[in-house]
């Protein structure tokens, strides 16, 4: 989701700020502290909370538009198809480390179909660590990202690797359904 | 023989194959040609690697408030090697650090010559 434009009395625009304290990540920073200390107590609960708040006041972060609804069985696929590739990735990338050829990389650029942050977001991080490649950059004007794709032999492996990051995008979104678009600017 | 040895050895598997992973990811480090290379040795091996090192101490411990705090460990390591390396790459790559001759497709490079600065976002 872009940042929402508002109008000054003067006629210019700013971007409108956050609202920074969303209750999902004060809870979860509150369980991570709670698990930090090891113990629950009624001080370190208040405690946490006010952590939590500080912490989200002091850096601020757009909302996660995924209130429309989480796909319980399609998360839980991407999740298992995730653990799988990890696996296979870490295998596919000791090959490369242990083997005495010499390797050739590619820096491919993906297209995403989703114009959400947050799926760009994670569809980032989860392309770096699975299939073989690292986030190069990612031009959020058009939703592109540049990933450096280790061990392609020729062009037709860079065009098979796009097409494995487009099913990713594909089993993201079909986890965590984004709003409609009218919705999103709300 | 008691009901804890299956368990324990598992465990030891674990450590091992995280230990050796870990080991891969190092030697990786020295080995790879150039930096966007390592960042792969760097990310891949080395998480799962963490991954199996909490597993196999998780089942060797057996104590839900550790294995808590080791599934916050996985967490937080998957989140920030992705962000770390990330960070390294497009340093790396906008100073100009990159074995163009290792590339066999570079779109990036090809792009950015006619298109909007590397800065815009």
């Amino acid at each position: 989701m872009s940042p929402v434009l508002r109008t000054r009395r003067d006629g210019s625009t700013r971007p409108a700020r956050y609202r920074a304290v969303q209750p999902l990540a004060v809870l979860w920073l509150t369980l991570v502290w709670l698990a930090m200390w090891g113990e629950v107590s009624p001080l370190l609960v208040v405690g946490g909370v006010l952590v939590a708040v500080a912490v989200c006041v002091a850096f601020p972060l757009p909302p996660i538009d995924i209130a429309s609804g989480l796909r319980p069985l399609a998360l839980a696929r991407l999740v298992a198809r995730f653990l799988v590739d990890l696996v296979r990735a870490s295998i596919q990338v000791s090959g490369v480390v242990l083997r005495r050829r010499p390797v050739r990389n590619a820096v491919v650029a993906v297209d995403l179909e989703s114009s959400s942050d947050f799926v760009m977001t994670l569809v980032a991080a989860m392309l770096s660590l699975i299939p073989g490649s690292v986030v190069v950059e990612a031009r959020r004007s058009t939703h592109t990202l540049y990933l450096h794709v280790l061990d392609v032999p020729d062009e037709e492996s860079a065009e098979r690797f796009r097409r494995d990051a487009l099913d990713l995008e594909q089993r993201v979104l079909r986890a965590l359904p984004p709003h409609a678009p009218e919705e999103a600017g709300a | 023989m008691s009901w804890t040895t299956p368990l324990d050895v598992a465990a030891a598997v674990c450590i091992l194959l995280g230990a050796v992973l870990t080991l891969i990811a190092a030697i990786g480090q020295v080995r790879m040609p150039d930096l966007l290379s390592r960042m792969h040795a760097a990310t891949k091996p080395q998480v799962l690697g963490t991954v199996l090192i909490v597993l196999g101490l998780s089942l060797r411990l057996r104590d839900p408030g550790v294995v808590g705090l080791l599934l916050l460990v996985v967490l937080l390591q998957m989140a920030t090697s992705v962000v770390s390396s990330h960070m390294v790459a497009r340093a790396s790559f906008r100073a100009g650090q990159v074995r163009h001759d290792l590339l066999v497709v570079d779109e990036l490079s090809d792009e950015q010559l006619h298109e909007e600065p590397r800065g815009a976002p």
